[in-house]
């Protein structure tokens, strides 16, 4: 019984960080941030929960959404949009540290 | 103004003759110390004289990587926006490549619709491409299929409302389905001549409005409820419109512009206890609050796809069966959808719609949790401005939708200064037109406040960052406007401006 309750709670570690990788690809924002938010929450509202049963079901509908997870991140990233304004990351700007990016603009010598 | 400093400097090198004294003070330098040698020219060497091609490129991207010190972290799209910047072959054009932060504007405008939910689109592809049966095909299997699949749908949209499935009508839109209950009812109880006669308020979403006055050109009377300062509907006025002429009242569930959650239950009840059928306008309200048909005695309804997440172009009527409400259909044909709407139905819309709505069920209390988060958090930070004030009551509110009025400034140049961020000063249908919100004015606003007022709506997708960009970017163009404005200037002296006189009115 042990055997298969570190199983389970090994399978379920495994759903969540996959989940969490798949959600990193939507080229979206906001359904990217939604992803992994949507992901962490489910995990930790049922954290607690010890019925065999209802963690398998919990485990198969995991399972489900990781499926459609990485179908629709495939479309998202077939068509990707400009970036929207709150995003940071590679392409924005550092501010305050040393070797900052910014922006060269041509100020009229030539 | 470019050749200049060229000019200038040849110039200076003709008029300067190396006259002996010139030299005799650089040959004299040495003895102070403080200017040893000068070179002009580098080393010679053979190897500096060739140019290796890619030597170069490395060393061009390695001060680039450098530079911009940061590699690519947890972030892999394999796209070309994406990492074009830290490729090998985009290090060479770093200034075209190193980029700003993005330029596509925040959504904030949940209001006029929201985005399709990744699950949604999942549901609906296989429609789209394989399974393109007619749903009303009896015959083969492409029928069948998709047929159960609608059904399953309807199953959907009926359990978010406490709805029977077979109540469910699928329309093309809220509009529709307003459009089809209003005159739908009132030309079928009006033809016998008895009951001609309509209530509705004067907030309501133009389509409702408008069936209203197109009633009255045939003939019918409609009396258009005011609303209190808060925008809620006043149940003992409603009670006093209502005659034994009236077939139907038609009050909102959700306000569109201001977000106030009329009364339902009592007005359900009221209209229950006296016969007359009730029908709400319920576009703003399915998904975002529960909604129960039978313990609200909602006798019609309207639903919209693209409101909960689910594909434009599609819509439901929720029509009662026991007591059975009698309409004229508008569009007829083949009879699909009991006679009531006829056309062959859209499925990959009906089952986006369907699977929108179960996400909503499932996810009601989530969402509601997160929404009212952060819409506390934009509220306050909005309120905690001087001369703002919310539109709407405080309380009776969908927290979705946050109506603020920003005194001594004009809207519509506000909404110009935050390009950065969409949104609208009031309902899409109107956002064409310069006027003040008539939704605001029956409120007893005036015009400047009318004028004056922004939405922000706050849906499943909007992130924590988001709202504190926008507070951020709302309170400095906030004050940039006002500091331009002299009205401004005359409030901060204490000038009430309701004393001025002006010469010119």
């Amino acid at each position: 019984m042990a055997a298969i309750q570190g199983d389970l709670a090994f399978q379920a570690r495994s759903l969540f960080r996959s989940l969490l990788r798949q959600s990193n690809q939507f080229a979206s924002y906001n359904f990217r941030e939604y992803a992994k938010r949507r992901t962490k929450d489910a995990f930790r509202e049922h954290q607690k929960d010890t019925d065999e049963r209802v963690r398998q079901e919990l485990l198969q509908k995991g399972l489900r959404e990781l499926q459609v997870l990485k179908r629709q991140t495939v479309i998202s990233q077939f068509y990707q949009l400009d970036r929207l304004v709150v995003e940071g990351g590679k392409t924005g700007k550092q501010k305050g540290q040393s070797g900052d990016i910014f922006r060269q603009k041509d100020q009229g010598w030539d | 103004m470019t050749n200049l400093a060229p000019t200038a400097l040849r110039q200076a090198l003709k008029n300067c003759p190396r006259s002996s004294l010139a030299r005799g003070a650089l040959r004299n330098a040495p003895a102070t110390g403080r200017i040893s040698q000068r070179t002009y020219v580098s080393e010679t060497k053979p190897a500096q004289a060739t140019v290796n091609v890619e030597q170069a490129i490395r060393a061009e991207q390695k001060s680039f990587m450098q530079q911009t010190g940061k590699r690519p972290q947890d972030f892999t799209v394999p796209g070309v926006s994406a990492d074009a910047m830290m490729s090998p072959a985009a290090g060479i054009l770093k200034q075209a490549t190193v980029m700003d932060e993005g330029t596509r504007p925040i959504y904030l405008d949940m209001q006029a619709t929201t985005p399709l939910d990744p699950r949604v689109l999942d549901a609906m592809l296989p429609f789209m491409t394989g399974q393109y049966g007619n749903p009303h095909s009896r015959t083969h299997a492409y029928g069948w299929e998709t047929e159960a699949a609608v059904e399953e749908a309807r199953k959907h949209i009926a359990d978010l409302v406490g709805a029977d499935p077979k109540e469910i009508i699928f329309t093309s839109g809220a509009t529709e389905s307003n459009n089809m209950s209003i005159k739908g009812v009132m030309r079928f109880f009006g033809r016998s001549g008895k009951k001609k006669h309509m209530i509705t308020c004067q907030t309501e979403h133009k389509c409702v409005l408008d069936s209203a006055r197109h009633l009255q050109d045939e003939g019918y009377e409609v009396t258009y409820l005011p609303v209190d300062k808060n925008g809620i509907v006043n149940l003992e006025e409603l009670e006093a419109a209502m005659r034994p002429e009236t077939a139907l009242v038609s009050i909102m569930a959700v306000n569109n512009e201001i977000g106030v959650v009329q009364p339902l239950h009592e007005i359900g009840r009221l209209c229950r206890s006296k016969k007359i059928f009730f029908h709400t306008d319920a576009a703003q309200a399915v998904g975002k609050i529960p909604v129960d048909v039978n313990a609200m005695n909602i006798d019609l309804m309207s639903i919209s796809g693209h409101k909960i997440y689910g594909p434009k172009g599609i819509g439901a009527c929720y029509v009662r069966r026991r007591p059975r409400v009698r309409l004229d259909p508008l569009i007829t044909g083949g009879g699909q959808e009991r006679g009531l709407r006829s056309g062959t139905l859209a499925p990959p819309l009906s089952i986006g719609m369907g699977e929108a709505a179960r996400i909503c069920k499932e996810d009601m209390a989530y969402d509601s949790k997160r929404i009212t988060a952060l819409s506390k958090r934009l509220k306050d930070g909005l309120l905690s401005m001087e001369h703002t004030h919310l539109n709407g009551d405080p309380t009776r509110h969908y927290p979705g939708c946050v109506n603020v009025s920003f005194a001594y400034v004009e809207g519509e140049s506000l909404l110009m200064a935050l390009k950065d961020i969409a949104l609208s000063s009031g309902s899409a249908c109107t956002s064409a037109s310069l006027e003040p919100s008539y939704v605001l004015r029956a409120l007893g606003n005036s015009d400047e406040d009318a004028h004056s007022s922004i939405r922000f709506g706050i849906g499943r997708f909007t992130t924590e960052a988001e709202i504190d960009y926008v507070l951020k970017a709302v309170r400095e163009r906030v004050n940039f406007l006002r500091e331009l404005s002299p009205l401004w200037e005359m409030v901060q002296e204490g000038i009430d401006l309701k004393t001025i006189e002006w010469s010119a009115h």
